[in-house]
């Protein structure tokens, strides 16, 4: 690739470097080399701009108030709503529910669909890359209701074994659940196929989108999923608010998560009725700013565009790939043949912690640790690795920055 | 700023490099095992204990520069000890490298001052004396200082 870092003709990273206020910070005296984005991304101006401007003009409570600021509001929330929906290419804005994040999409659909009729012995098959995120409700439905958690293995690449997840899936399968991207590994698991396979069987299936939806267009209906989930902050938007996708027909179905205000339509101490989907699931004030400024986000990325990024995003990707396997010693775990966003590796002789502690003193910020996928370091024999996880305003040099820096690591070790 | 040299002095890297009393001693009068996931930080920790005092102590872990060499200065620092001896010189090592304490006096464990100085890395340098605590307490659970 060009020295300048552009993926591609009209991507120009510098300029989009410019919306990014906390890229200019300098860390113990150095520029910041962020290469944390699969915990979190920074945010835009417009989103953080966005921030402030609700609070200083628009803030009221929505869907109650008849005054002008309430009624304002509302259609600002739901205007964003239908933004998701169009992101996510759904056929309908009620079919998205506003959640904290993609751990609670995933306990949602865990209450709400997979808990209600199930009997012990039922299945959830998952995969060896999940995050815990997608490990531990269904260990919730086991411990409590005899749920049987089957797991499809990953080979030494930390690609899905296909032959052996659709041999799993039985008549007892109530749910596949699996990433979409692997935030470990970085490995693109093909979920439409897996769609296929499940749903060959009547088996639905929910997606992890949380590493996927910033790197990649997705388009619900193209894939079939019955529920797909993301979360607002690993997308240039705020912490505290997610997203599930689920087909209507579903969610109809389904009981609601909790109880509280706007999930009903009228309480007495002795009947209660639900409201209509998607408000059944969004009990109590939401996250209004946080969904508004979710959907300033959206914008962002629309308005450079998902292909321009991927395009920019596999550019500095690879060249990472080369200069982080030409430092002495260094290991990728996770060498999908596709992948997205994600560098891990461990380096001989020295503990990701000590990686981690030494790059942040050059200003660079990795994230070192078990990733909250403990089985995938298990699979791969490691107690941690180091981890540098990209988005769009990366460059190739930030990656250059990033292997020198593992050469000093080496030095300090090799004193 | 602080300088990552106050950190990986030549003594703490020599001691990850090559641990002193690493092993487990097979019957042990007391065991205990640290665990912090988050780091991927593991120890188990084995002592002989002669009437008061720590005959020997071996340790097994799996860590990071800075858990590892404390592991390993601690079991060359606490044999023969007291309990009391122990306790003391836990008290005083752990004031150091929470900033809370000056180092004098504790010889080569000196070398974590610079701890104090990476917050995040306190537990790393604590887990091994915590493990080793629990050990001489009879305490069963496993430890963590995450």
């Amino acid at each position: 690739m060009s020295g300048n870092g552009h993926g591609r003709p009209g991507f120009d990273v510098r300029k989009i470097r410019e919306d990014f206020p906390i890229l200019k910070s300098l860390i113990h005296g150095k520029p910041l080399v962020y290469l944390d984005n699969a915990a979190t991304t920074q945010k835009p101006s417009a989103v953080i701009h966005a921030i402030a401007k609700y609070y200083e003009a628009n803030n009221a409570n929505i869907h109650r108030g008849v005054h002008f600021l309430s009624e304002f509001g509302t259609k600002l929330y739901e205007n964003a709503r239908v933004k998701i929906q169009r992101f996510l290419h759904a056929a309908d804005p009620k079919e998205i529910v506003i959640t904290r994040g993609t751990t609670e999409s995933i306990n949602l659909v865990a209450q709400s669909f997979v808990r209600p009729g199930l009997q012990a012995g039922d299945e959830v098959l998952i995969t060896h890359l999940e995050h815990h995120s997608n490990i531990v409700p269904w260990q919730m439905l086991r411990d409590e209701k005899g749920l049987v958690l089957k797991v499809a293995p990953i080979d030494d690449r930390g690609e899905v074994i296909l032959e052996e997840l659709e041999k799993l899936i039985s008549p007892r399968t109530k749910l596949v659940s699996v990433a979409h991207v692997s935030n470990a590994l970085g490995t693109v698991v093909p979920v439409k196929k897996i769609v296929e396979m499940a749903h060959r069987r009547g088996v639905p299936v929910l997606l992890d989108g949380a590493q996927a939806v910033a790197h990649q267009k997705v388009d619900v209906r193209d894939l079939d999923c019955d529920f797909y989930a993301f979360s607002g902050h690993k997308i240039y938007g705020p912490t505290g608010v997610g997203v599930l996708y689920g087909k209507a027909a579903l969610l109809e179905k389904m009981p609601p998560y909790q109880g509280g205000g706007d999930m009903i339509l009228s309480v007495t101490f002795e009947k209660t009725k639900y409201n209509q989907i998607p408000y059944k699931f969004e009990a109590g004030t939401p996250h209004i700013e946080g969904v508004i400024c979710l959907g300033e986000a959206l914008d962002y990325v629309n308005g450079i565009g998902l292909e321009a990024i991927a395009a920019h995003e596999h550019a500095v990707l690879d060249h990472g790939t080369k200069v982080l396997t030409a430092v002495p010693g260094l290991r990728l775990i996770g060498t999908a043949r596709e992948k997205a966003g994600v560098l891990s590796f461990d380096l001989e002789g020295v503990h990701p912690h000590d990686i981690g502690t030494i790059l942040d003193q050059e200003g660079i910020a990795i994230r070192t640790g078990h990733h909250c996928a403990q089985p995938v370091m298990d699979r791969f024999n490691v107690p941690a690795t180091a981890r540098a996880s990209l988005a769009l305003y990366n460059t190739a040099e930030e990656l250059d920055a990033l292997a020198a820096g593992l050469k000093k690591v080496a030095e300090v070790f090799r004193a | 700023m602080h300088e990552l040299g106050d950190l990986y002095q030549e003594i703490i890297l020599d001691h990850y490099k090559k641990p002193r009393n690493a092993g487990l001693i097979e019957q042990p009068s007391c065991s205990a095992t640290g665990d912090n996931p988050l780091c991927g930080d593991k120890i188990a920790v084995t002592v002989k204990v002669n009437g008061d005092r720590v005959e020997d102590i071996r340790w097994k872990g799996a860590g990071c520069a800075i858990s590892t060499a404390s592991a390993s200065l601690m079991s060359e620092a606490v044999k023969g000890k007291s309990k009391a001896e122990f306790a003391a010189l836990f008290e005083k090592f752990h004031a150091m490298v929470t900033g809370n304490g000056p180092s004098d006096g504790l010889e080569k464990l000196e070398v974590f001052s610079g701890v104090s100085e990476f917050p995040v890395r306190v537990k790393c340098a604590s887990l091994a004396w915590h493990t080793l605590k629990a050990a001489l307490e009879g305490q069963k659970d496993p430890v963590s200082t995450e």
